[in-house]
Formats: structure tokens, C-alpha cells, sequence
């Protein structure tokens, strides 16, 4: 106990945490997701700190190149496991947590049962596809969600879906409810970085994780925190939540597991949308759903709302399109393809257009099952 | 009628400054289609907006001075 103690004794004897504050970071249950240059900092402090079971997931493998932020990295570790390394760093570090280890991505088949262990979640990816995917979890699962995201000289940070909102808990999609379309931001590699900023984005993301756990302090519940590490202005702004948000995210764990992620936020370079993805986003009113068959065609007459274009007047009724999204089909789903292609020339990366694998007959065999 | 605007993270590679005043315009839809107007590459990008340091999604009415901030969303970590 006198150890213990000692190790914790700086914290321990700031009144506003004092023994109990120790025992609830010794309580709680923290998972750090991306052990890169946001994660690195914050599992050194949250290790330090003394959070009873910490986890980690990464799936990447350290590189040179990583070596300037990701602090807990040297060397001699290049071409190994990040989660891996770590594990092993932080137990050194502080052998009274408890570690858990996911050598792992992140995907919509495990992070529901990854994520249910712990109460506190860190984003520290570095992608689009893994952050609403973490937002729709957290949501899905009721955990708190701590967020930190960096581009070039300027950081965010914020608390997400947390119980102790006010009022009805904010989460990512109430401040950006879609995704960016392909290129339009650009990743630490392609923006570049200093080492720095992300030192600083992540240790704050730990100081907020800290001051949730012991309650003290303001965290940055429903409000965003935004850091330019050139001119040192912090801004902060109130977010409110949407009723329109909880439609964008999936309502159980089968949506979710069917949901496409990398689809989503356009990682995925192909524009056929397979029955599972047509299935969990035909009803939403934003997606404008497009028969390109003949009129004189047999009608579709249940089944999902959508707009007759024949392929043979699509390119006048261009200006009959107005969504962001578009998914075309037809009966075999060759048609659809190819107008998914002409529309996609025209319109660029201005709007989604998406053709239904296999048309009508595909998604008829498909609800039969 | 002032109204701040204040351009974070990349959006200020289209707009080539992190702040600019635009004067007597009378709610955000407007203040939305002026700076699209300025700026058209913005069209392509998603960003919040917030207006005296919160978001807003919905057409507001603008009276006496007032900040506005373009938050476009950050993945790098």
C-alpha cells in the first residue's frame, strides 16, 4: 500500500482528487483506440495515472517515420506490433494496471464486443472511416466518447455521448453528420505534422479522461475545443444535439455490422452497392434511389421509395437529381452501372453515385431469404 | 452590422486567410451564399458553422455584431 501510494502521491494530494479520486481512476475502464501520434501521449498519461484496465487497439506496425510523435516508439521497435509494444512499454512503466491487448483493426464485426469492456473511450485513429465507426459504437453501446483530431497545426477536442451531458448527449455526427467526400481532407502523411500538436491534442484527451473519471473539473461535454499551435488561440463552441443524428447511425448491432464504414466515408473505390448496403440505407430520405429502366418496364411496387429516370433520358433529367447520394438500379444491374458511371463523370466527387449489384432480380432473390 | 468569420483548419487553403469581415448581411444563408460566392471552391467542402461559438444547422437571423466560425472536420491523429 505504502508503494502504491508513493507512485500516486503527487496526484493524490491535490484535495480535488485526494484517495478517492486514485480509487476511481483504479476503477475505471479505459480504452485508448489508435496507438499513434494522439494515442501515445495519452496512454503514457492514462498508465501514469493509474486507470485500473487500460486497452489498447492497433493493428499497424512502427515505422521511422512514426518515431517523431509517437513517443512511446523508438528504434529498436520499427517493424513491430504497435499494441504489442505498447503493452509491454506501459506495463514497465506501471506495473499495477491492468493492460488488455487488441493486435487489431478496428471493424464493424469486433469493435461492439472490444468496446464493451471498458466505459471511456479515446479516439486516436487517423481515419474517417474508423471515427464514425467509433462514434456509432459508442452511441450504440451508451460509452463516452473522448475525441481528439489533428490537421497540420490545428487540433479538436471534445467529449462525446457522455451521461453526465445536460441535455441529451452530443456525438460526432451532430457536428459533422457526414463524412467528407474521398480527398477532400488530407491524412498527417499527405498534410504533414509536428510531432507536437499531437502531444498536445492526446495528453489533453487524457487530462479529460482524468477529470471524467474523478469528476473534477469542466470536461468538454457537448462542446468542441479547437487548438492552433501557431498563434496559441484556443476557441471553443456549444454543440447541440440533433434529432435528425440518430437516424444517420445505426439502430442495433445487426445494422451496425452491416453498415459500410469504408463505404461511407469513400474508401472504397467501387460504386456497386451489394444487397446488405442497399438494405440498411434504402430508407433513408436523403438517398435519392433511381430506376434507369424503360417505362414501358414492369413497375416496382413495394418494396423502397424512388424516382423513374429511363436510362434513354437520363442525361436530360440530369438536373432532376438533387442528393448527395444516388443509387441507380435496373433490372440486372449492367444498366444501372453504366449510368452510375456517366453520372459519376458528370457529377465528380460532387455527389455519391452508387449501382445495385445485381438489380432488381438480385434484391427480389435477396429478400426471399 | 459586422459579422467576424473566422476559417479554421484547411478550409484556409481555399480562402487563403483565417479571418475576413463581411458587413450588413442579414442572416447566416446569406452570409452562407456570400462566402460561396467569394470562395466557390467551398461548395466542395463539409464544414460546421458556428455562429457566437455555437453550431447552428438552421437559417438564423443576424442582428447587431456577430462571429461566425467555419469548422471543417479533422481525421488525422
Amino acid at each position: 500500500m505504502k508503494t502504491k501510494n508513493e507512485r500516486y502521491q503527487r496526484q493524490i494530494s491535490l484535495k480535488e482528487l485526494g484517495e478517492g479520486g486514485q480509487q476511481k481512476l483504479k476503477n475505471a475502464r479505459v480504452l485508448v483506440i489508435g496507438a499513434g501520434g494522439l494515442g501515445c501521449p495519452a496512454l503514457l498519461y492514462l498508465a501514469g495515472a493509474g486507470i485500473g484496465k487500460l486497452g489498447i487497439v492497433d493493428f499497424d506496425l512502427v515505422s521511422l517515420s512514426n518515431l517523431h510523435r509517437q513517443i512511446l516508439f523508438s528504434v529498436s521497435d520499427i517493424g513491430l506490433s504497435k499494441a504489442l509494444r505498447a503493452g509491454d512499454i506501459l506495463e514497465q512503466n506501471n506495473p499495477e494496471i491492468e493492460m488488455h491487448i487488441f493486435n487489431k483493426r478496428l471493424n464493424n464485426s469486433n469493435a461492439l464486443e472490444i468496446l464493451s469492456g471498458f466505459d471511456i473511450i479515446l479516439d486516436g485513429t487517423d481515419n474517417f472511416a474508423s471515427r464514425y465507426l467509433i462514434n456509432d459504437a459508442c452511441v450504440l453501446l451508451n460509452k463516452t466518447l473522448v475525441y481528439g483530431a489533428i490537421s497540420r497545426f490545428e487540433g479538436q477536442v471534445s467529449v462525446f455521448n457522455s451521461p453526465l451531458s445536460a441535455n441529451t448527449a452530443v456525438n460526432y455526427r451532430d457536428l459533422f453528420p457526414e463524412a467528407p467526400s474521398d480527398g477532400e481532407v488530407l491524412n498527417c502523411e499527405e498534410a504533414g505534422v509536428i510531432g507536437v500538436l499531437p502531444g498536445i491534442i492526446g495528453t489533453m484527451m487524457a487530462n479529460e479522461t482524468i477529470k471524467l473519471i474523478t469528476g473534477i473539473g469542466e470536461p468538454l461535454i457537448d462542446r468542441l475545443l479547437t487548438y492552433n499551435s501557431l498563434n496559441n488561440q484556443f476557441f471553443e463552441m456549444d454543440l447541440s444535439a440533433l434529432a435528425e443524428t440518430a437516424k444517420l447511425i445505426p439502430s442495433n448491432a445487426d445494422e451496425f455490422r452491416s453498415f459500410n464504414y469504408d463505404w461511407f466515408c469513400s474508401l472504397s473505390p467501387a460504386n456497386e452497392l451489394n444487397h446488405e448496403e442497399f438494405e440498411a440505407m434504402h430508407q433513408d430520405k436523403k438517398i435519392q434511389i433511381i430506376d434507369v429502366r424503360e417505362s414501358d418496364e414492369e413497375a416496382l411496387k413495394d418494396g423502397f421509395s424512388h424516382i423513374k429516370i429511363p436510362l434513354s433520358r437520363l442525361k436530360t433529367q440530369i438536373p432532376d437529381i438533387h442528393a448527395e447520394t444516388i443509387v441507380l438500379f435496373c433490372q440486372s444491374g449492367k444498366r444501372s452501372a453504366g449510368a452510375a458511371e456517366l453520372l459519376t463523370k458528370h457529377f465528380g466527387k460532387s455527389k455519391k453515385v452508387y449501382s445495385l449489384k445485381d438489380g432488381l432480380t438480385g434484391w427480389q432473390k435477396f429478400k426471399e431469404y | 452590422m459586422q459579422v467576424q468569420v473566422m476559417i479554421f483548419g484547411q478550409l484556409t487553403d481555399i480562402t487563403g486567410k483565417s479571418e475576413l469581415m463581411l458587413y450588413d448581411i442579414p442572416d447566416t444563408d446569406t452570409l452562407i451564399r456570400t462566402l460561396l460566392s467569394i470562395y466557390p471552391a467551398l461548395s466542395d467542402t463539409k464544414f460546421a458553422i458556428a455562429l457566437n461559438k455555437k453550431v447552428i444547422r438552421e437559417n438564423t437571423l443576424l442582428e447587431g455584431d456577430n462571429n461566425i466560425a467555419l469548422l471543417p472536420p479533422f481525421s488525422g491523429g
